[in-house]
């Protein structure tokens, strides 16, 4: 298996051997994380620029995080302090940030298709932190490296996932990489958040309205942030959506015995799950975190590294 | 004196389809034979061509005034030349808004001196299109506008269409709606479906249209005016139109050239494929063929709606809604119609001349004495569309590098030769 792409820009067109790969590479730098002395000198010299057009905390530590500890320098561009807010273009600035000549650029945009548009316009690779409604590839890998850490398996399970669907591209992301796994996917939530289109997405995914039945017998539960800060529908009662979605322990006891608890985070304790749930040994919230230091590792060393079995960085330009 | 000679005419008002020669004096069709003798007129050969009455696109934007940087009078109307077009309706979304009788005279008088295909401008329906008092109608017919639209959206509100149809029919201009309820949807970019939900992109279902067709046809029911429906693009809007017809309302309707040959399923991230109304599903494309073919859509209209690369080659998101079209709108109509057996060569002909020519209450016709108006084109010539090559400033067109099999040849303008293929 050879790693062939210059950019990671969602999940969906990565192939099962490729993200096998990737989470194969993945493994080799989760040592690391436990080790005292966690930095290595892999991409010393190298530079990775940053870009978060949208306010992120938790990924941009991740993908800050995981170039330190690989010996590279980081530029920061966030949105608030950026030139975004002059009028200056999107495709104006990243080609500003190239000129400084970085090996990689990570970019967190709230429009879909953001990291696509840049990608058409760089030399250099672009790795997707999110965008928009549409996918956050990472966070697909690191649920898969955190679920197959647990079960010791991604092959045929079942896998549910709660909460705003719609407006989830963690959602869109750990689909796409299950279903090449033959998981069978429910998704559940409140029917304005949960298009129906969502079940033509790929094979073997269900809509369904009942919590209950939609954990009975799952492998995983992944419970979504109630993101109404990106809502821009009509908000549905706070109260309405714990009575019929929040996950409660007696509701996560209808999934098998050993299944695993996710969240992308942050989480509202209280709000879509139940505090005795976000702390219950069959959470696996905080190695999600610590793996995605690790996925966030190899994709850089992978693409920024011009590792082996790699385009080198910059060779379709200058 | 231009004598278009060996040519086949394809009049659809006529039910004439044969070959003919026609004599154009001054500025209009003096002759038509089968083969006339004009000592000193300069001749054009028209062999293997299709000599059809003038093209008349309804729906355009030419941006001037106020965003000249995508699009002049001047560089539209080459442009429209290049397609085929003999006389473009330009909507009134202007900066400023043509909703009185000077900015129709600026318009007209720029035309004059800058175009070289007729300029038709469509007024504003209330102020500044902006909803809320009527615009200065009977000026700006009184100037020349052919039709009054708030083209970009529909008109604001039930009561003051209600207004507009009762006060355009009053003067006998037809009320030209783009339909759309957007209180159904926020923030939406393209048709909601599959596609929008696996690209993540906000979409605006179907319904959106027919809600407000719906509404436009009572009011034309109540009223007794006009109503043309602008760039149709779903099955339940269209098949409120065709009901409408059968109960014999004036209503007429267009659908432009990117609505009957794409889908939703061609959307990428690539704002060359964002405009409003979005791209619709298959089914509903097939609807807009199938209306093509049976008589229920009057008009192909274009849409041209220029765009500079800087204001839209940005985030899907954040790009304005519009697609160039008229170089490439008869190609893909002979794509899409003839070529694939759905409709006759004259049906294409009616929808680009006789069919537009009657919502707006005129007539299309090769004839001594009618305005000498042609559009000379070939059904088999091949040829791909370069936007580089385009004599419009903007480029924002998903049809790029597209090949075709026919397309305009010449276009002639009041007796004169307005462009001619190389």
């Amino acid at each position: 298996m050879t790693f062939t792409f210059r950019h990671l820009l969602g999940t969906e067109s990565l192939s099962r051997d490729e993200i096998s790969f990737l989470l194969e590479q993945s493994r080799a730098f989760q040592g690391i994380q436990k080790q005292p002395l966690k930095k290595l000198a892999t991409l010393r010299g190298k530079s990775v620029v940053l870009a978060f057009f949208e306010t992120s905390t938790r990924t941009r530590i991740s993908f800050g995080t995981a170039a330190a500890r690989l010996g590279a320098d980081t530029m920061n561009l966030q949105a608030e302090s950026s030139s975004t807010q002059k009028g200056e273009s999107l495709a104006d600035t990243v080609r500003t940030l190239e000129a400084m000549k970085p090996d990689a650029i990570v970019i967190r945009h709230a429009a879909s298709g953001a990291p696509h548009f840049i990608a058409e316009r760089l030399a250099i690779p672009v790795i997707n932190a999110g965008d928009g409604l549409h996918e956050h590839p990472t966070q697909g890998l690191l649920d898969a490296l955190t679920i197959s850490d647990r079960l010791g398996r991604l092959d045929g399970l079942d896998f549910t996932i709660v909460g705003d669907i719609r407006h989830s591209r963690v959602a869109r992301s750990n689909i796409h990489v299950l279903s090449k796994f033959g998981c069978r996917i429910t998704l559940c939530g409140p029917a304005m958040w949960l298009p129906q289109e969502m079940a033509c997405m790929v094979p073997n995914i269900r809509i369904e309205p009942r919590l209950e039945e939609a954990v009975r017998g799952a492998n995983v539960v992944m419970v979504l942030r109630v993101q109404t800060e990106r809502l821009k529908e009509p908000a549905l009662p706070a109260d309405e959506y714990i009575r019929l979605y929040q996950m409660t322990p007696a509701r996560l006891a209808l999934a098998r015995p050993d299944a695993i608890l996710m969240h992308p985070g942050p989480m509202i304790r209280g709000l879509e799950i139940d505090p005795a749930v976000a702390d219950s040994p069959q959470s696996a919230v905080l190695e999600q975190v610590t793996n995605g230091v690790a996925v966030r590792m190899a994709i850089l060393y992978l693409l920024a590294g011009g590792a082996p079995g790699t385009v080198p960085a910059g060779s379709a330009a200058d | 004196m231009l004598l278009i000679h060996n040519g086949r005419v394809v009049d659809p008002a006529r039910n004439f389809d044969g070959p003919a020669d026609i004599l154009l004096e001054g500025d209009t069709i003096s002759r038509l034979g089968p083969t006339l003798d004009a000592p000193g007129a300069e001749r054009f050969d028209a062999s293997g061509l299709i000599v059809a009455p003038g093209f008349i696109d309804l729906h355009c934007h030419l941006r001037e005034p106020g965003n000249e940087p995508a699009e002049t009078i001047e560089s539209g109307t080459r442009a429209a030349a290049r397609g085929g077009f003999t006389a473009v309706c330009c909507m009134p979304n202007t900066n400023p808004v043509n909703d009185n009788a000077s900015v129709t005279r600026f318009i007209l008088d720029r035309a004059a001196a800058t175009a070289c295909v007729r300029v038709w401008p469509i007024g504003a329906a209330s102020k500044g299109s902006q909803g809320e008092g009527l615009a200065e109608i009977a000026g700006m017919k009184e100037a020349g506008i052919v039709a009054v639209t708030d083209d970009g959206k529909p008109v604001a509100t039930a009561k003051l269409l209600r207004h507009v149809m009762e006060y355009a029919r009053s003067l006998d201009l037809p009320v030209i709606e783009h339909s759309e309820d957007a209180s159904l949807f926020s923030g939406a970019v393209m048709r909601e479906g599959p596609t929008s939900v696996r690209l993540g992109l906000r979409g605006m279902p179907a319904a959106t249209e027919a809600i407000c067709v719906a509404r436009d046809v009572q009011i034309c029911a109540l009223t007794g005016a006009r109503l043309h429906v602008a760039h149709m693009s779903a099955k339940d809007s269209l098949d409120l139109v065709r009901d409408a017809k059968r109960r014999g309302l004036p209503v007429t309707c267009e659908v432009t050239p990117h609505h009957f040959t794409l889908t939703d399923e061609d959307v990428t991230y690539d704002s060359r494929y964002k405009m409003n109304p979005p791209l619709a599903s298959r089914a509903d494309r097939d609807a807009l063929l199938a209306g093509l073919t049976d008589g229920t859509v009057d008009a192909i209209a274009t849409d041209h709606a220029p765009h500079t690369q800087a204001t839209k080659e940005v985030e899907f998101d954040r790009a304005p809604f519009g697609v160039t079209g008229f170089e490439t709108a008869l190609s893909l109509a002979l794509e899409a119609l003839l070529h694939s057996g759905r409709a006759p060569l004259a049906r294409v002909v009616e929808l680009f001349a006789s069919g537009p020519a009657r919502v707006l209450g005129r007539k299309r016709v090769i004839a001594p004495g009618e305005p000498a108006d042609l559009t000379l084109f070939s059904t088999d010539h091949g040829w791909t569309f370069r936007a580089a090559d385009s004599t419009s400033k903007s480029r924002n067109t998903p049809f790029d590098g597209r090949s075709f099999r026919g397309g305009p040849m010449a276009t002639v303008v009041a007796g004169r030769i307005a462009w001619r293929r190389e």
